[in-house]
């Protein structure tokens, strides 16, 4: 973790929760929105687009500032537009494509556009531009330009938003070489991440899981960022390794404190990135536990799960002392239905299932 | 529009460099020279040339699979570029990239594109930072009658019409879309009538005609710089070559119909128009073929001589930030 700004008297302690630093508890959806502030006060060239991140694009309201009828899906950009105007939070017509394009285009030429992609599914809409443009066009021109834009979407299943609008395919964008995919699991890591995203200089999605963004925790009050591609333990474990990433990060630890009530010692590993990827993170934990159980939300095909089960038994073999187990969705589209909704994600009981079978108790 | 005489020479300049890169380009893939496919644009010049006389290094354009003419008119060097389909170190993107990619950023080149459509959006994101930044730049697209079918094509007209950004989108409607015919393929007879539906300006112009191309785009850049929206130019041109390299045109379209293109020929029309009114000396023509012919043979000879890029290239530019990338499970 990379500290940014520190104030006068700056501590030599570890920002964070647990650390005794200046901070209160905040919501997620509150501690994006004032990254968001943090970073357009930062650097001028910053600026938002997406569909009604305002809302009432063009229109004012009574008092004639800039209407800000919505604040954004989810309210992730709610009071931006009268403090910073709509040259700055524009919103956009319905056209993922040619926003996003267009987004990459102002990032070849100078700026560093923020891309509000609402849902993680239109990303789908939008996907030649990421593929082709913006994650390539470094690589395909040899290194002559860069291409700093951020893009955010809201992943995930859990609130009823069914096929179309729950997806966690953050594995084929993790596919793309010159994209960065991060996966902040709370109020605090989508703070750092996303200051981070935003200053970095490469294509960087940051998914934010739907049902993190109502969740509180603590968050310090200086500005900081978390370096991309770094993953955290969550706890520490003897007896197994669990792999989280996004909303399944604190399903994990919960799991994870129920498996200590019956004295298993199980360490959680928070991935963070998807790509880059932190491979040490994990490696050095399956070489302490000897098992590891990777716990994602996506379907399994071709999944994080899977990603990480590949990287373990090529460079952990040795260290195995069971099979590796995913704990993931099933191999469906994200159902409507609540019960069928809540069988589809993975929640604590099938963590800790998995691990007591794995370690045969 | 009267022209200025430096410029008409750039014009000339312009248009029969491109010429000769694309006949050299094309004899020397033939030769086994480029390492992969090449799209010739010879017989489009006058598009390009007609359209970048108006801009300067400031000034973004975005490009397509055939986008040698774009680059040479923006003022790429053709030794840079054929080191580039020679895959050479020395090339435009050190030999990553090839002759669908070549790009110049410190010429406002934003690079040749191979999927169809898809740099449009990207000279509108120019055209954005422009306006954002309060630049005097403006961005142009150029694609051809095939984008048309793209929907990002209808999405960039429409967010540069609402957002009112300095933007050119120039369509080279060279009548086919790899070997489908335009009549088949758009609704359309002329498509500057698109134009219309996104409310800005649209004109069909004669492509094979750099005066009527210079024109059009000159009031359509000036409109740009003045703060009031992009406008669409069509330009009605022809290629002379197949789609790529090893296409042959003939399977799908007549002698008579390309004979009757080139009787129309873009540099000899120019040719005629500026013996015709006494605007450029037979000598000063002849003097700057003559040095345009020597730099396609030094640009061959550069690109011959250049070293092959080293094998840690494959690795680098990956990211900006990030200079470990996966090198592979070997």
């Amino acid at each position: 973790m990379t500290t940014t700004e520190a104030p006068a008297a700056a501590s030599h302690q570890p920002l964070g929760p647990g650390f005794d630093v200046p901070g209160r508890e905040t919501t997620y959806r509150e501690t994006f929105n004032r990254t968001l502030r943090d970073e357009l006060n930062r650097d001028p060239d910053v600026f938002i687009m997406g569909e009604d991140i305002a809302g009432g694009a063009g229109r004012t309201d009574e008092e004639g500032k800039p209407l800000d009828a919505w604040g954004g899906p989810f309210a992730a950009t709610k009071g931006l537009i009268q403090d910073f105007g709509p040259e700055r939070i524009r919103d956009t017509p319905i056209s993922e494509a040619g926003f996003l394009g267009a987004a990459v285009g102002a990032a070849l030429t100078g700026t560093r556009p923020v891309v509000d992609l609402m849902y993680f599914d239109f990303v789908a809409v939008a996907f030649d531009q990421l593929l082709s443009n913006a994650a390539k066009s470094r690589y395909m021109f040899g290194g002559q330009t860069k291409v700093p834009i951020t893009m955010f979407a809201r992943s995930g299943g859990g609130t009823g938003h069914a096929a179309q609008h729950s997806s966690n395919f953050y594995s084929i964008l993790a596919h793309i070489p010159g994209l960065k995919v991060v996966v902040p699991s709370d109020a605090y890591t989508v703070r750092g991440l996303l200051a981070a995203a935003i200053r970095d200089d490469d294509p960087v999605m940051v998914c934010n899981h739907k049902k993190l963004i109502n969740t509180t925790g603590f968050v310090p009050d200086q500005s900081y960022t978390i370096d991309i591609g770094k993953g955290r333990l969550l706890r520490e474990g003897k007896d197994v390794t669990i792999v989280g990433m996004s909303w399944t990060s604190p399903v994990c630890k919960n799991a994870a404190e129920q498996l200590a009530k019956e004295g298993i010692d199980a360490e959680v590993v928070d991935l963070l990135s998807v790509s880059p990827l932190d491979e040490e993170i994990f490696l050095d934990s399956v070489a302490k536990t000897n098992r590891i159980v990777i716990v994602d939300e996506d379907t399994p095909r071709a999944s994080m799960a899977s990603e990480v089960a590949a990287v373990v038994s090529e460079k952990a073999f040795d260290y195995l002392d069971a099979p590796i187990k995913r704990v993931t969705g099933p191999h469906t589209p994200m159902p409507y239905n609540r019960g069928l909704e809540a069988a589809f994600i993975p929640d604590e009981a099938a963590v800790a299932g998995t691990v007591k079978n794995l370690l045969n108790v | 529009m009267d022209i200025p005489p430096d410029k008409l020479a750039w014009m000339y300049t312009t248009m029969y460099r491109i010429r000769r890169f694309e006949e050299t380009m094309l004899e020397q893939t033939f030769k086994g020279k480029s390492m992969g496919v090449t799209h010739s644009s010879d017989g489009q010049e006058a598009g390009p040339t007609g359209i970048c006389a108006h801009l300067t290094d400031k000034d973004w354009i975005s490009s397509t699979h055939r986008g040698h003419g774009h680059c040479i008119a923006k003022g790429l060097d053709a030794k840079r570029m054929m080191a580039e389909i020679f895959g050479k170190a020395t090339g435009q993107c050190k030999g990553k990239g090839g002759s669908m990619h070549i790009a110049d950023f410190t010429k406002g080149m934003l690079g040749a594109n191979a999927i169809v459509g898809a740099g449009i959006p990207l000279a509108v994101g120019a055209a954005l930072t422009a306006k954002y930044k309060g630049y005097d730049s403006v961005g142009v697209a150029f694609f051809g009658d095939g984008a048309n079918g793209q929907g990002v094509l209808h999405e960039s007209m429409n967010l540069a019409s609402v957002w009112k950004l300095p933007v050119v989108f120039a369509c080279e409607n060279n009548h086919y879309a790899e070997a489908t015919p335009v009549e088949y393929a758009v609704a359309v007879g002329d498509i500057a009538d698109r134009a219309q539906s996104y409310s800005m300006p649209g004109v069909t112009v004669d492509g094979m005609d750099a005066f009527a191309v210079y024109d059009a785009a000159g009031e359509a850049i000036a409109r740009a710089r003045r703060g009031e929206g992009p406008s669409l130019i069509e330009l009605k041109t022809y290629r002379y070559h197949g789609h790529f390299h090893a296409d042959e045109p003939h399977k799908y379209r007549s002698k008579e119909e390309e004979d009757s293109w080139h009787a129309r020929d873009a540099i000899r029309n120019f040719e005629t128009r500026v013996a015709e009114q006494a605007l450029m000396s037979q000598d000063r023509l002849t003097a700057i073929r003559k040095e345009i012919d020597q730099e396609m043979l030094d640009a061959v000879e550069f690109a011959e001589n250049s070293p092959m890029p080293h094998l840690d290239e494959l690795y680098s530019d990956v990211y900006v930030s990030y200079s470990n990338p996966l090198q592979g499970l070997r």
